[in-house]
């Protein structure tokens, strides 16, 4: 009836796994009260659960990602902790087994179901309105990519309490994946996962795909972009390309692992090589996906902020296109020690010096952008300096391992360790909290708190050096990565001044939850009627903060880069239109909702080998999918009266400085 | 005019951070390498160091100078808010770093090759043949020309090349003996190589880099490199050891085990490490699994 699940999958016995489930379960009891006491089902439901608004739907991207983040991060101070104590004879204070399950949920959290449902919540937030657009290409679509995430990260969450996460790392190199070493559901629940997450990436890709390419205003020609509008449509692409090979290289592993079969197996004729390839092939590309939006958040914030345009556009432009290209010739660099040839090796790592040129002329970009600029430090600009600087070094350990002597001495250790930590902390996650700040005013209508950000920053900054600079000298000192215990005494030290480091980290997440908190008790005192808190350049400072669900009243005309500065110079930036028109939205729907339902419906049973509960919950998703290409009623209609309505609303709250402004007292910190 | 000589200062730049990467650093095994291939390696990093510090060290003082200079609180700074483009600018941008990538290209090319694992050292010298095979979660190391076989402990002489045929009879490892330099993977159903020397005798780590499984962190191994006299001693030491490895033996020790005590064979089961092999390829030879009914294809091995 329940396939291997019973009551002895759940590890009873775990303290610190049952301590961990209690706490989720209580945090999740309580927001449920909440809701329940406040009476807010019928709004949740009705205006974001069923929501297929890109703003609304960004949202709950970041509200996703950063409830993973926190549970990410508390598998790093796990792992930190264990890492300073268990030196010697000790063999720390977690079980064994519950290290390696922590390290592969850390990694497979922090790409898939932070770092990815951040980006893409500030590709919603953000992309439809600086192209001038009134929603994405495809609504429904975007409602369902998200639920397949959300649903694919509530499986990883279950698994904490039921059953196990995988202990085979994040990237699950087969064969140790394979049923034979890994017999457990943990590797079960890493495939379903990711798998499902994947998926929803690919429909995320597609839709931000057409939406750049068909909804632009009139105008706006490609190279009149956005440099976050280019970067997410080179991402976009790489999304497309890439995860159809995870895709693959997960359903064949899972063929391996379910039917017996032999692709990755090391016996009759498998070959684990293969499995190894096909996931750097997505891997690497994984990488820039996860890093072009973050280049183009630096982007928008380093112009904004020094009330420049940015330098060298086009040079950006085909630097990124060129990192696009290039990212899918770079991905034997993960393994130059498995024995390929010289010529193979060198090819490769050649490659990938090859990407050093296009990023290094985005980094003097951003910094011409500067020069002879006006800087403003606002907690945005905190991150992009903390990034450009420390940005370097990462990149500057990245050319060192792209060579494959070196990578001889340097792969899987902890140097390895600490630069892709320097890549992806310093670079995509200072660049998604660059980006959650600098549109936070644009999606609440109220910026956050300056004060707090900036404490934040410094905890984040002080901690990544504190937590990571060891961690290049114990690769030095010959300790390899994924260790629940060692032998080296000498190695302790630099682990426990990394575990301060991660201390530290926690103060700067704690100072951003506070930053949250005060920002929304103050946030009557900080409303921004403009729209416009940062002295804007793109079209989504044009409208008001939050925008109306339709975003522009009427759809801008677009006459160069910058097209809001464009209106600002012009004195045409908040002319009222004489009138409007009619506006066709599309109506909410529990569709996609239900089908992320259903989706970790069937994860579940899969994992669990149910199989008939498998089987309704994929007729359920088809029966949904069926229903919903018969609803003809999809679209409703804004009447031109209720448009100038709202309208009227917001020019009428507009302080009188309407015009060419820039009004210092509205900017925070400015 | 002062002229400076680039390869001077280069060389100059490099000399300066090996120095203060090898300063005190006996206790950090990749800076103090044992043998010519983690020479070379160890080289090849501080070259790539220095020369991407070309780029770095002004980027850093840049990211924090301009913003600075150009901060909006300071009115005697210049500002120019149309300022968009520079052809000399861009060249810079694009040349510097190709210039530097092209460099870097070469090096890496001709170190490559030369650092080839599977390349032999010197090819006129008769190196010393070792075995390895990679067990959950032990190393099994086999001296076909002496027909001796250990586990947890290699010996061998110095300044003699040694030359290693690696495979694993479990998932995939990683054999490493960071003060010797490169490491390979040893795989299930095929064969690495690896080839090193050890020019200075001393007692050295070597450990599995590669994530394989609950006994992971335990499988290390000492590296006892001798003289050649004590090596021959060694190997008549051996040779004296009741312990001998024959199938059953090996199917004992390669079940999983955490902690496997360093111990000695005085002989080996011939061909046993292309049995290993063997089994896992094809599911043949006389380690083959146990028989199954359908016939199964050699395939194109």
């Amino acid at each position: 009836m329940f396939g291997k699940l019973s009551l002895s999958s759940i590890p009873w016995d775990n303290t610190i796994i049952m301590g961990a489930v209690s706490v989720v379960l209580l945090l999740g009891l309580v927001i449920l009260a909440l809701t329940t006491y406040y009476q807010k089902w019928t709004y949740l439901w009705k205006e974001w659960l069923t929501s297929v608004d890109h703003k609304r739907i960004g949202v709950m991207y970041i509200l996703l990602a950063l409830v993973m983040l926190l549970r990410g991060f508390s598998d790093a101070i796990l792992m930190r902790m264990q890492q300073a104590v268990a030196a010697g004879t000790s063999h720390g204070f977690l079980v064994p087994g519950h290290f390696d399950q922590i390290f592969s949920a850390h990694g497979t959290i922090m790409i898939l179901f932070m770092a990815m449902p951040f980006l893409v919540g500030l590709m919603n937030i953000a992309v439809p309105q600086q192209i001038g657009a009134r929603d994405v290409a495809f609504p429904f679509l975007n409602s369902v990519g998200f639920w397949l995430t959300a649903a694919a990260a509530a499986l990883v969450m279950v698994s904490l309490g039921v059953g196990e996460f995988s202990k085979a790392g994040w990237s699950g190199y087969a064969p140790l994946t394979e049923r034979q070493f890994s017999p457990g559901t943990g590797v079960d629940y890493w495939i379903w996962s990711i798998q499902i997450a994947g998926i929803g990436s690919l429909l995320t890709g597609i839709n931000f795909l057409v939406t750049i390419l068909k909804m632009r205003a009139p105008g706006m020609k490609l190279m009149r972009m956005p440099i976050f509008v280019w970067t997410t449509l080179f991402t976009n692409v790489l999304m497309i390309f890439a995860f159809p090979v995870l895709t693959v290289a997960l359903a064949l592993l899972t063929f391996d692992r379910y039917l017996g079969m032999h692709f990755f197996t090391s016996t009759l004729g498998g070959n684990p090589m293969m499995y190894v390839n096909l996931f750097w092939i997505w891997g690497h590309p994984e990488v820039y996906i996860v890093i072009l939006p973050a280049f183009g958040v630096f982007s928008e914030v380093v112009a904004t902020f020094s009330g420049k345009p940015l330098f060298g556009y086009r040079s950006i432009v085909y630097a990124t296109a060129a990192i696009t290209v290039l990212s899918f010739s770079v991905w034997l660099h993960h393994f130059f020690t498995m024995g390929a040839g010289a010529n193979v090796n060198a090819a490769f790592g050649i490659a990938t010096m090859l990407i050093a040129i296009p990023t290094g002329v985005k980094i003097f970009n951003w910094l011409f952008t500067m020069y002879r600029g006006r800087v403003r430090f606002t907690s945005p600009m905190y991150w992009t300096l903390g990034f450009l600087t420390t940005f370097v070094v990462g990149g500057m350990t990245g050319v060192m391992l792209s060579l494959p002597p070196a990578d001889f001495v340097l792969h899987n250790s902890l140097f390895l360790v600490a630069h892709f930590h320097n890549v992806l902390i310093a670079g995509t996650l200072f660049g998604l909290f660059a980006g959650y700040a600098y549109w936070f005013p644009k999606v609440t209508g109220f910026p956050l708190n300056e004060k707090w950000g900036k404490r934040a920053f410094w905890c984040w900054l002080i901690g990544f050096y504190l937590a990571f600079m060891p961690l290049y000298a114990l690769g030095f000192m010959g300790m390899p990565r994924r260790m629940p215990h060692y032998s080296n005494l000498a190695w302790q030290p630099y682990l426990i001044v990394a575990a301060i480091g991660t201390a530290v980290i926690l103060l700067g997440i704690i100072f951003q939850i506070t930053q949250l908190v005060v920002s929304i008790r103050h946030r009557h005192d900080t409303r921004d009627l403009t729209g416009d808190p940062w002295d804007g350049r793109t079209l989504e400072w044009s409208i008001s903060s939050p925008p109306p669900a339709y975003n522009f009243a009427i759809i801008p005309v677009v006459h160069g880069i910058d097209a809001f500065e464009d209106m600002k110079e012009k004195g045409i930036a908040y002319l009222q239109p004489h009138s409007y028109h009619d506006i066709t939205m599309p109506i909410n729907t529990g569709k996609g909702f239900i089908i992320g339902a259903l989706v970790f419906v069937f994860g579940f049973s899969m994992v669990w080998y149910i199989w008939w509960l498998a089987i309704l919950s994929a007729l359920g998703m088809l029966f949904t999918v069926i229903a919903r290409s018969m609803d003809d009623d999809v679209e409703y209609v804004i009447s031109a009266a209720e448009v100038e309505q709202i309208e009227n609303e917001r020019y009428r709250k507009l302080p009188s400085i309407a015009g060419n402004r820039h009004v210092d007292g509205l900017i925070p910190g400015g | 005019m002062i002229k400076i000589n680039c390869h001077s200062a280069f060389a100059g730049l490099q000399g300066f951070c090996l120095a203060v990467f090898l300063s005190g650093c006996s206790g950090i095994p990749l800076l103090d390498p044992k043998g010519p291939v983690g020479v070379t390696e160890l080289h090849d990093i501080g070259a790539a160091f220095a020369l991407m510090l070309i780029v770095v060290i002004p980027v850093i003082f840049m990211a924090l100078w301009f913003p600075r200079k150009y901060r909006a609180s300071n009115p005697n700074a210049e500002y120019n808010p149309k300022w968009r483009n520079s052809v000399k600018i861009d060249l810079v941008t694009w040349l510097v770093p190709t210039a530097i990538v092209l460099a870097l290209g070469t090096l890496s090319w001709k170190e490559t090759h030369r650092l080839d694992p599977f390349k032999p050292i010197d090819p006129a010298v008769r190196p010393i043949s070792i075995e390895v095979v990679s067990l959950d979660w032990k190393w099994l190391f086999i001296y076909p020309d002496q027909n001796i076989a250990t586990v947890n402990q290699l010996v061998f002489p110095a300044n003699v090349p040694v030359s290693f045929r690696l495979t694993s009879d479990t998932v995939m490892t990683s054999f490493f003996i960071p003060q010797l330099g490169s490491q390979i993977y040893a795989m299930a159903a095929m064969q690495t190589r690896l080839h090193l020397l050890a020019d200075t005798p001393g007692v050295y780590f070597g450990q599995n880099q590669q994530f394989s499984g609950q006994g992971y962190s335990d499988m290390n191994f000492k590296v006892s490199v001798t003289s050649l006299n004590q090596f021959n001693a060694w190997v008549k030491k051996v040779k004296q050891s009741p312990d001998r490895l024959d199938l059953a033996r090996f199917k004992e020790i390669s079940k999983p085990s955490i902690d496997f005590p360093a111990a000695s064979y005085s002989w080996v089961e011939q061909g046993l490490f292309d049995n290993i092999i063997d089994k896992h390829q094809n599911n043949r030879g006389n380690l083959a699994i146990a028989p199954r009914k359908e016939s199964i294809s050699s395939g194109t091995h």
